[in-house]
């Protein structure tokens, strides 16, 4: 047992969780201005500088309301509801890579949770059981409308997720990998100037197609709108967490400004490179020539920054896409998924096999 | 047969004004959601339309209903004579007032011999409409630009003397 790699994976989850919270928590306020600003309008500005602290005082709010639990028969489902959901959108967190190789006294630290070979395969079962935390919130509710909201959630996310699969398929054609760490490795740079051609190394230009399916599927999984009909305010007063209160209502309007995040994440690393970016080589060479072991440590850093700023670059384009685009009703939703999203993928598979037969 | 019912027209005034048939670059919905997400970023780096209240006010006309206020004339008498036509046209009841008479050495601080000793008007009621402003014969009581401030407990909206009188300034020797 090696318990220092284990301390330090520990470590590494630790500090992955810390983050994912606060940026979800930052989202909720991110989501207030942006829709703001895109309404013209300034958004919340007066809790601390500007608003920083308007996230305090949601959740301070959140916190100090009546936490009641309706007359039901399944009290266990209703509390555990919510519970599930936050799980399984935090779990995933643990096997993307989030930087490079560091190096620290001798020991190559990879910055990742855990590298398992069929992270992308983890990745669809961990979102594919995020469906149980609405459907079980929905049935615990005791109440028609939720039943109603869960069960259009469910039907949606199961649908949107047979599309993403098939669009990812390609993908994986392309890498031979399903291990999100060889598929960031792969995207090493901006420019592959191995081939034959010179192209560029980031999937999204070899498989265009595939992304804009992905893209389309992760709004869809993350309920989000012009896919938002489970709870939408208009239609069915709050969909599968409308009997839900406090923490609770807190847990699950929080899991979904997560699953926003990992998604965000998920899409950079597939198809945006994750960490690299153009130029690494040189910024790589040039930190470890002037500082040795704490310069390469401070090149992946860098890595790790855009990272991150391609994460909140996506954030805000689902915000984007939110104040743009009105909802689908349920049976464009419901078309759009299968007679088209799963077409359009199985001919993407088809034409990456012929493109990968003719050019072998 | 149900589409030759639907084209007939029985008054002759039947405008078709939408094509229904949508173009390819229509159908692929693609197009049209990327120029609505450039109006959309556009309207991001906007100016913002919204007024920061209290930092920044907006101004009233001339004619805005606020806050009360008791005239003193030119030489700073006050010139409400408490004849209760305003308390009588009030709808709301809001205008209470006891009178009394002018003393030996008052008469520069009321202009004729009644005057009101007590006037209390109860914002809590007033629904600032401006009828005591029409009523008074007097020109004795407006309706000023100021807003009543807020608080958090009734017992400070009965307004007196102290805080509906026109202040008298100092003037300058």
């Amino acid at each position: 047992m090696d318990y220092i790699q284990l301390g330090i994976q520990f470590a590494i989850i630790l500090v992955v969780f810390a983050i994912t919270m606060f940026i979800a928590l930052y989202s909720t306020f991110a989501e207030r201005k942006v829709a703001g600003y895109m309404q013209d309008r300034p958004g919340p500005n007066r809790a601390g500088y500007g608003g920083i602290f308007q996230p305090l005082a949601d959740g301070l709010k959140m916190f100090t309301k009546e936490d009641f639990i309706p007359e039901t028969k399944n009290k266990f489902l209703f509390i555990i509801g919510p519970g599930l959901f936050i799980i399984t959108a935090l779990m995933t967190s643990a096997v993307i890579p989030w930087g490079g190789t560091m190096n620290f006294f001798g020991r190559a630290v990879p910055i990742q949770a855990t590298d398992i070979d069929v992270a992308l395969l983890f990745i669809f079962g961990m979102v594919s059981f995020g469906v149980y935390g609405i459907m079980i919130g929905g049935w615990a509710s005791d109440n028609k409308f939720s039943l109603l909201g869960a069960v259009r959630a469910s039907s949606q996310m199961i649908s949107y997720e047979v599309a993403m699969g098939l669009s990812i398929i390609a993908v994986i054609m392309l890498t031979g990998t399903l291990s999100l760490r060889s598929m960031a490795e792969q995207q090493h740079g901006f420019i592959d100037w191995s081939g034959k051609v010179p192209y560029f190394s980031w999937i999204v230009f070899k498989q265009p197609l595939a992304f804009l399916i992905f893209l389309i599927c992760a709004f869809a999984e993350t309920n989000r709108t012009p896919f938002d009909l489970p709870e939408c305010e208009a239609e069915l007063v709050g969909g599968y967490h409308t009997e839900y209160s406090s923490m609770k209502l807190g847990f699950y309007l929080f899991a979904e400004y997560i699953n926003m995040f990992i998604s965000s994440t998920v899409i950079s690393v597939i198809f945006f490179g994750g960490y690299n970016y153009p130029g690494m080589d040189w910024v790589h060479n040039a930190l470890t020539g002037a500082l040795g072991n704490i310069g390469s440590n401070l090149a992946v850093l860098v890595g790790i920054g855009v990272l991150f700023a391609k994460i909140v670059f996506f954030i805000f384009f689902y915000m984007w896409v939110r104040w743009t685009v009105p909802r689908f009703r349920y049976d464009q939703l419901m078309n759009l998924g299968w007679k088209i999203l799963i077409p359009l993928s199985i001919l993407n598979i088809v034409l990456t096999g012929g493109a990968i037969l003719l050019t072998k | 047969m149900a589409t030759e019912f639907q084209k007939i027209s029985l008054s002759g005034r039947k405008v078709e004004v939408s094509n229904k048939v949508m173009t390819f670059t229509e159908q692929l919905y693609l197009p049209a959601i990327l120029k609505g997400m450039g109006i959309t970023l556009r309207h991001f780096f906007k100016k913002k339309v919204t007024v920061q209240y209290p930092e920044q006010k907006r101004e009233f006309s001339p004619v805005f209903r606020g806050r009360h206020i008791l005239m003193r004339d030119e030489v700073g008498a006050e010139r409400c004579t408490a004849c209760g036509l305003c308390a009588l046209a009030c709808p709301a009841e809001a205008i209470t007032m006891t009178a009394s008479e002018r003393k030996k050495g008052e008469e520069k601080l009321y202009r004729e011999e009644k005057y009101a000793a007590v006037y209390e008007i109860n914002m809590l009621r007033c629904i600032f409409c401006g009828l005591c402003e029409d009523a008074c014969p007097k020109e004795a009581i407006f309706l000023t630009e100021e807003m009543v401030s807020s608080d958090y407990q009734r017992t400070g909206f009965i307004y007196g003397k102290d805080k509906l009188v026109m202040p008298l300034e100092d003037k300058a020797h």
